[in-house]
């Protein structure tokens, strides 16, 4: 069988989060209320209705552009796209065309053989989006209006990127990106973010690139992944059973997990693209571009390599805690309360990773609650306990969470439930004595010659002292006894 | 006591503030003028007797002291293209039959701020496109010097009225001569503003990058006192220039001595009727006659501005008329299925001038086909916009004929566009260059009025309107009234 090469390249729709929408001064917030209520008679497309660029949505798209390495353009035009359907009230979408607002950029993801990949950014572009069709149960469509014109930005991916892992890769960075950014929400269920991808296969002797297939409306990191793996295993089926790839446009089919063809190229609309005459040309200068430049924040990939080589963290952990930036600001904060007790960074990265995700995960809690539900100075507190043996890690961990849960301080738990960790010496021997008389079945075994039998006696003190002992000065203490006395 | 619909504007205003007459009267007159006369010209789709008088009592309550602005207290009429909002706007087409905007275009929010009387809203060509008044899909009007010629077009209903005293002033609109032409042909003054001068917000776009709405009206004088109310920039929309607005009136001064007047050879060239020609040129001896140089001009890329307009207008026709399709608003006829409906409403309610220029939109920006049409078009247009640059270099002004003949009798030109489209000849270049435009009477040929133009510099209104008011104040044509 030959190898076949896949040439994958993502177009990314992204709405922008702008309170109004793209044209006019309507709220952007399209779920926030019935059908139909926000809604202008721009946005409704009613006759003598103009367009009047919402520059906040400008501003936006043109930081995204720098996020991902591209040129903002000094000069941009919007054209009309014309389609007729129901959920585009004008006829037409505004769109920009051949002259987008920024081009030539690039991504880095982590290519399929591990090493640092950039995948490269044809262009950015400002467009509005649609209505939404309700199909009601009756058999009638409605059409809500609320969502025609927020303002959307569509990201187009050169053709680099060789696998259904990396285009999944490539596009949870950038929805990493944009949200770390604040421009987008990054929710993919509601559609805030939207990916089509173009998918070609051609044998690795050959030069020339394969038919190219769109496949459409691809909504989650998931599907990504296993439409673009169905579809190039499908062209290569073809290609190997001696047929050969239609230039067409397929949709992913969630329920059977195939791609199903939608429309041939032959059959592709027209979409009669001219320059937008009620937008005048969008002139943006060099001092507009460096504000822009200046209002960005210290991106996720910067931030990463910052945490690994300012805390010695691992890749995977830097990764961890700058997945979104409310994590990232979180953990440098509760970096800073813990250094001033004892805890360092890489505790902090350990207990912000595990337990704390854990909670959050259990509560079903985003990241932006982080600082309200355990303030970093809490965090820090818990560092503290634990550097100065003042509970041992399995009273740590119930303080952190009752901590969690209440929102009280953890040294207050501890001082308040009296778990602090017994490590004094004499109340331990005596403790010891009670559980080896008690247990003369363990101890027998131990003195025979199994050393591990002490680990049971342990715990029977950690039983006797509410799990408050400190467990090596237990360990200690029952071995002080039985190793002497015979 | 002169009959009050025979006042201008400027005299009503004088009348109104010296409390010699009430707005109420006013009105009354012109309801009343429009009662007698409408079964004769057929000027208005709608009369809005009952918001007027209200309106007009409003006015009077509120006259103590400075009106609020030129046009407070004067009964006033909209092309039907333009939104009002709670009164029927139907842009004369049977798509948009019972529509009722629910909100004023910008124009209109200005005239009711500046305390104007709605006596409502007139005629027009379906959609604005068509130069006689013959594509409204209701009824076409009469020209009211000649009722069985027709008042021009596209903005006819706004002519015809003015000229037969139904209105002392009213708002037409302007693609490729819409105000000018209809001024022309009904013996009236006609502004075009520069693109971008008046908000086009809540005019139902015809042609986007050529589209302005422009005051109809007796006098160069009123028409000053109109475009002070609706000039101006307009945040609701994005080309409208956030220039300063002159003091109109003021720049009346009557004096053309030293101006330099610009003719054109490409507008005195073939198609121009003779006795046209002949008046057009004896109105602009009477400049040279004070004070005014007369210098003779070329504007070579003229012969291509005609085909030019007929690309770029229906081009962007297509995709501004994509929006009727009876799903939101208007009539939808019943069909199989959406798309049936779609095709039936479409199909059905536009009249046959407005689908010939969607179809001929839609295969000017279809792909293999945008270059050679839409694309070229617009480098023409720049060369035509070059032409008037290079001029305005000699020139402060250039004079020609408004239109090419007369009124022509109904029917004439409605089986050949293309006789119909050359009407526009000498109007389409002003606004395919973005220029301000002005007709004023002068003369008459057959009986029936004859319309000398003025195009001026970029917001440059301030000097067209000077050299028409100076014109008036030399000519009695702008008094002349047809016999009703």
């Amino acid at each position: 069988m030959t190898d076949y090469i896949a040439t994958i390249g993502l177009e990314i729709h992204a709405q922008v989060r702008t309170t109004a929408k793209m044209f006019d001064g309507c709220s952007a917030d399209y779920a926030g209320g019935d059908p139909n209520t926000r809604v202008s008679v721009v946005s409704l497309g009613l006759p003598g209705a103009l367009p009047v660029v919402n520059m906040r949505a400008i501003e936006m798209a043109a930081m995204s552009g720098l996020a991902i390495n591209c040129t903002v353009q000094h000069t941009s035009v919007f054209s009309r796209k014309s389609y007729i359907y129901p959920d585009l009230p004008k006829g037409f979408q505004i769109t920009q065309y051949d002259q987008p607002i920024c081009t030539d950029g690039w991504v880095e993801i982590d290519g399929d053989d591990g090493q640092p990949k950039r995948i490269g950014i044809e262009r950015l572009h400002i467009e509005e989006d649609t209505g939404r069709l309700v199909h009601s149960t009756d058999g009638a469509s409605l059409i809500d209006y609320n969502r025609s014109g927020v303002p959307l930005m569509e990201i187009v991916s050169r053709p680099d990127i060789g696998s259904a892992e990396e285009a999944k890769r490539y596009f949870q960075k950038l929805r990493q990106i944009l949200l770390w950014i604040g421009v987008n929400s990054g929710n993919l269920e509601e559609g805030a973010l939207r990916c089509d991808a173009n998918v070609s296969v051609r044998p690795v002797h050959q030069k020339e690139y394969g038919a190219k297939v769109e496949i459409k409306n691809i909504n989650s990191f998931r599907f990504v992944e296993r439409a673009i793996a169905y579809e190039i295993q499908r062209q290569i089926d073809e290609l190997e059973s001696g047929g050969h790839i239609v230039q067409e446009t397929r949709g992913w089919n969630e329920a059977q997990g195939i791609t199903v063809s939608q429309r041939s190229k032959e059959s592709a609309h027209d979409y009669r693209y001219f320059p937008e005459p009620d937008i005048p040309p969008l002139v943006l200068d060099d001092a507009w571009i460096a504000a822009r430049r200046a209002e960005m924040p210290e991106l996720p990939d910067a931030r990463r390599d910052r945490f690994m080589a300012e805390y010695g963290l691992s890749k995977q952990d830097a990764e961890l805690l700058t997945m979104e930036r409310p994590i990232a600001d979180y953990y440098v904060a509760a970096v800073t309360a813990a250094a001033q007790r004892g805890g360092s960074a890489k505790d902090v990265a350990n207990w912000v990773g595990g337990e704390l995700f854990r909670l959050l995960k259990d509560a079903g809690e985003g990241f932006e609650v982080l600082h309200e539900r355990m303030p970093p100075l809490h965090i820090a507190e818990v560092l503290g306990l634990l550097a100065q043996d003042i509970v041992n890690r399995t009273v740590a961990k119930q303080v952190f969470e009752e901590s969690f849960q209440t929102g009280n301080s953890p040294a207050q738990i501890v001082d308040e439930q009296g778990l602090k960790q017994i490590s004094d010496t004499g109340a331990l021997a005596a403790l010891a004595q009670v559980v080896i008389a008690n247990n003369p079945k363990a101890v027998e075994e131990y003195r025979k010659g199994k050393k591990t039998a002490i680990k049971f006696l342990v715990g029977q003190v950690m039983k006797a002292t509410k799990g408050q002992a400190n467990p090596q000065a237990a360990t200690t203490a029952l071995e002080t006894i039985l190793d002497t006395e015979v | 006591m002169t009959e009050l619909h025979t006042l201008t504007i400027a005299e009503s205003r004088a009348a109104l503030d010296a409390g010699e007459i009430t707005s109420v009267e006013l009105t009354e007159a012109f309801l009343k003028r429009i009662h007698a006369v409408e079964p004769q010209i057929k000027a208005f789709l709608t009369v809005t007797g009952e918001l007027a008088l209200e309106q007009a009592h409003a006015a009077d309550s509120q006259r103590n002291g400075s009106p609020r602005s030129p046009l407070h207290g004067v009964p006033f009429a909209i092309k039907d293209v333009i939104c009002t909002r709670d009164i029927p706007t139907t842009a004369g087409s049977r798509i948009l039959e019972g529509f009722v905007p629910p909100y004023d275009a910008t124009v209109t929010a200005r005239l009711r701020a500046g305390g104007a009387v709605l006596l409502g809203k007139v005629n027009c060509d379906e959609f604005a496109m068509g130069s006689s008044n013959e594509n409204s899909a209701y009824f076409p009007t009469y020209n009211p010097w000649d009722t069985d010629r027709v008042p021009g077009g596209s903005s006819g209903g706004s002519a015809a009225a003015v000229a037969a005293l139904e209105t002392p002033g009213s708002l037409g609109t302007e693609t490729g001569g819409s105000v000018r032409q209809p001024s022309g042909l009904c013996g009236i003054s006609g502004l075009k503003p520069t693109y971008g001068r008046v908000s086009r917000y809540g005019l139902i776009a015809f042609a986007s990058s050529l589209d302005q709405i422009g005051p109809l009206a007796w006098t160069v004088a009123d028409l000053a006192l109109i475009l002070q109310v609706i000039a101006g920039h307009d945040p609701l929309d994005g080309t409208s220039s956030a220039q300063p607005v002159p003091d109109y009136s003021a720049a009346l001064t009557g004096d053309v001595r030293g101006l330099r007047v610009g003719v054109p050879r490409e507008y005195f060239a073939e198609g121009l009727d003779a006795d046209v020609e002949r008046v057009v040129r004896t109105a602009i001896e009477t400049l040279r006659d004070q004070g005014a140089e007369l210098v003779d001009i070329s504007l070579p890329h003229t012969r291509y501005a005609i085909p030019t307009y007929y690309i770029i207008a229906p081009a962007e026709a297509s995709s501004n008329l994509a929006r009727f399709d009876g799903v939101r608003y208007g009539p939808r006829l019943p069909g199989d299925g959406l798309w049936e409906q779609i095709e039936r409403t479409r199909g059905e309610l536009f009249g046959p001038e407005v689908r010939r220029r969607i179809m001929i939109g839609t295969y000017a920006l279809s792909a293999g086909y945008y270059d050679a049409y839409y694309r070229r078009a617009q480098q023409v247009r720049t060369l035509i916009s070059r032409d008037f640059e290079q001029a305005f270099t000699q020139v402060d002004v250039i004079a020609t004929p408004t239109s090419p003949t007369i009124a022509f009798l109904l029917g004439q030109k409605t089986d050949d566009p293309l006789a119909m489209y050359l009407s526009d000849v000498y109007t389409v270049t002003a606004n395919l260059a973005g220029l301000p435009g002005l007709s004023v009477p002068c003369g008459f040929s057959q009986q029936m009025p004859v319309g000398l133009q003025f195009i001026g510099k970029l917001l440059d209104e301030p000097t067209l309107l000077r050299v028409g008011d100076a014109y008036q104040r030399m000519t009695d044509w702008h008094k002349q009234r047809p016999k009703l």
